[in-house]
């Protein structure tokens, strides 16, 4: 009895594995983009705004080269071992033809050496973080740096808010928060030309919730300005509880606090944080973005669509031009035709991609004004 | 000897953590670089996060000691009932105390589900099965909740009862704050009279003392391991509440850390010991507060606190600090 259970137990495993492997081969009529972002877990907030503009932008141009593109859309959990994984799937079992994301710079990276081995060329949309592109001739992205972000915080909190001291709250295991932090920390210092003026920094893990014993330090040294880039859930909660400790110092942060989580979870406490991003509705510069603009508001009635939404839709977008240029949807000729992107009109405005597929961007700084991301200022890119 | 005199009394309790308590603070007047109110805001910051620990401790703790096992769905369990309480204040539009109470009444419902689904088939067999079933047991709490309501954080409604923020000179902190180490304290007293007292409490020390002969001796030994399980669900609920109060975003897998340190809490104040869970959650509380108050350069290794206490406590005394030996136990 017990037997024939588990033959037949065996059977059915076997016939449930054949239509997996059917479909795991090339269909040469279809173009396959592979869509790599954290869709459950702490960033998933992140993962599914940039989902949502690769999503419009299929929707808008389902075809190149006379073939319909097909996005496979795999979750990367918000982990960077099941990052690797996930991107390996993608290479090897849907063999796409290139890859967009990821939201969150470590789980990109953690990506890196597996789109460069298996020749595939992925486009970041988000992911600011220099070591993402850095000796990696398969990985591009569509927005600026950290470099260049941190300079932008760090000249706002001096020029616009007067600061003479910062402190620092970093999230010690995401590599783009400790790389903004640090760049922050470098341009402050340079800009107020005292070497004392971090007054503090204080590292936290990702998912972690009680943040009143590094507030509390921080409270005892009176900074005018706290920077605290790092991912949505976990800063709303840093911004809330500080305001129950009593400490009123301005908070800012970086583009990863553009989601609707960080409005949810820290509700009025997050009113007047201030963060730089990549894109307003202002900024309606090119025609891709009126496109992106009426076709989101369609979608989306009266809803603003979030930077790291158009950046997704840019990073669809700039792929397909690619594999026009190239004529071709081969990896190397997607890759060659990527590094040699011109003055692509984008949503975000134009992008060139430099030496190390760096896009270099204007910023955007936005704050929160009754519970509702508000632009606040522009900064041209150096 | 002085163990024995003061064994599952909540004296001892007390006098432990009010001793672990004055070497800290005399530690960190000796280095002297804090101020009396900095100290001060940080020892409320990690008495309110230690009762927290404390209160979930307790389940892990009660359901060893009648089962032998560690419930590694408990975790799950806590998450549940902040799901449970952020759906009967959003979509039912309750009144907090009636939300709590109704949470209190249903996250048992879940916690005895497992222990029918999970545990009672597995009564008889190897203990490693049955640990094995709570580990699949809780996985399948975390995605279940995941396909239902998703990855993404759910906020959790303000209560402006629990959260208004009181300012002693100085020191601030929140209603929830003041009221999380009287529940808990609370808790600890009935539990422990009624474990002790109670007709029922004294068949549930039967049952975990040998739950053969305790069948014999007549009591329902799988009402008295689903009599534990509700307990321990209804301090997950209400410690679970707690928290959604204090750290307003609830999210399918936001059970695993604060389970796992609970779980450590349990071990090193003595598995199998009420008190001792009470004592080892504010050891790894107020530990974790303090670590980052007086070190600030390793604030980003709290996490590991726990864990490194766990492994100092397993060398030197691996029954805990108010465990009974091993031997006694079985």
């Amino acid at each position: 009895m017990k037997k024939s259970i588990s033959i037949m137990l065996t059977a059915l495993l076997f016939v449930s594995v054949l239509p997996g492997c059917q479909s795991s081969g090339t269909n040469p009529d279809v173009i396959k983009i592979g869509v790599f972002e954290p869709l459950t877990g702490d960033n998933a907030g992140g993962g599914e705004l940039e989902v949502e503009g690769v999503k419009l932008a299929n929707e808008l141009f389902p075809e190149v080269l006379g073939k319909k593109v097909e996005l496979v859309i795999v979750d990367n959990k918000s982990d960077k071992a099941e990052a690797a994984t996930a991107a390996a799937r993608l290479v090897e079992q849907d063999k796409v033809n290139a890859i967009i994301g990821s939201w969150g710079s470590s789980l990109s990276m953690a990506a890196g050496n597996i789109v460069k081995d298996a020749k595939v060329p992925a486009v970041g949309a988000s992911c600011t973080n220099p070591q993402v592109t850095l000796n990696n001739d398969y990985y591009f992205r569509v927005c600026f740096i950290d470099p260049f972000q941190g300079t932008v915080m760090a000249n706002y909190a001096i020029s616009k808010l007067g600061a003479k001291t910062a402190a620092i709250i970093q999230e010690v295991s995401n590599d783009y928060s400790v790389g903004l932090a640090s760049f922050f920390k470098d341009s402050f210092i340079l800009n107020t030309g005292a070497e004392d003026s971090i007054v503090d920094t204080e590292n936290y893990q990702t998912g972690d919730k009680d943040f009143s014993a590094i507030l509390t330090n921080i409270k005892a040294k009176n900074p005018d300005v706290i920077f605290a880039p790092g991912n949505f859930t976990e800063s709303a909660l840093i911004i809330k509880q500080a305001r129950q400790l009593g400490i009123e110092t301005p908070f800012l942060g970086g583009d990863t606090w553009e989601t609707p989580d960080f409005l949810s979870v820290g509700g009025a406490d997050v009113n007047g944080a201030a963060f730089s991003t990549f894109f307003d509705k202002s900024m309606t510069t090119t025609d891709a973005a009126k496109t992106f603009l009426s076709e989101y508001e369609k979608k989306n009635p009266g809803k603003e669509p979030a930077a790291v939404t158009a950046l997704g839709y840019d990073a669809y977008i700039l792929i397909l031009d690619a594999i026009t240029r190239a004529n071709s949807a081969e990896g190397p000729a997607i890759r060659d035709a990527l590094a040699q992107t011109l003055n692509f009109q984008g949503v975000t405005g134009s992008t060139t991609l430099d030496a190390n597929g760096d896009a270099v961007k204007d910023a955007v700084i936005k704050t929160v004004e009754d519970g509702v991301f508000t632009y606040l200022d522009y900064v041209a890119a150096q | 000897m002085i163990g024995k005199i003061f064994r599952n009394n909540l004296t001892s309790a007390i006098l432990v953590i009010i001793l672990i308590l004055l070497a800290i603070v005399f530690y960190a007047a000796q280095i002297g670089h804090m101020e009396g109110p900095v100290l001060l805001q940080h020892l409320v910051n990690g008495i309110s996060l230690g009762s927290l620990f404390a209160l979930i401790a307790i389940g892990y703790t009660m359901v060893y000691t009648i089962l032998s096992m560690i419930n590694f769905a408990h975790s799950d369990i806590f998450m549940i009932s902040l799901y449970f309480a952020f759906f009967s204040i959003t979509v039912f539009n309750m009144p907090w105390v009636l939300a709590l109470i109704c949470v209190a009444a249903a996250t048992p419902l879940v916690g005895l589900l497992i222990e029918r689904l999970a545990y009672r088939p597995l009564r008889g067999a190897p203990k490693n099965s049955v640990l094995i079933s709570a580990i699949g047991a809780s996985f399948l709490l975390e995605n279940a909740a995941t396909y239902l309501f998703g990855g993404r954080p759910k906020a959790f409604p303000d209560i402006p009862a629990l959260t208004r923020v009181i300012s002693v000179g100085s020191v601030n902190f929140q209603v929830v704050s003041i009221v999380i180490p009287i529940i808990t304290a609370a808790i600890l007293v009935i539990l422990i009279n009624f474990i002790h007292h109670a007709k029922t409490g004294v068949a549930m020390r039967a049952v975990a003392k040998d739950y053969e002969i305790a069948r014999v001796m007549g009591v329902n030994v799988n009402g008295i391991i689903s009599l534990t399980f509700i307990i321990g669900s209804v301090l997950a609920a209400v410690g679970g509440f707690m928290w959604g109060a204090k750290y307003p975003g609830v999210t399918p897998m936001m059970g695993v850390m604060p389970g796992l340190k609970c779980f450590v809490a349990a071990v090193v104040g003595g598995i199998g010991d009420i008190n001792g869970a009470v004592i080892g959650g504010f050891i790894l509380g107020l530990g974790e507060v303090l670590i980052v108050a007086l070190f600030p350069g390793i604030s980003g290794y709290r996490d590991a606190f726990a864990f490194v206490v766990l492994i100092v406590i397993l060398l030197v005394r691996p029954s805990g600090i108010l465990g009974s030996p091993v031997a006694e136990k079985v």
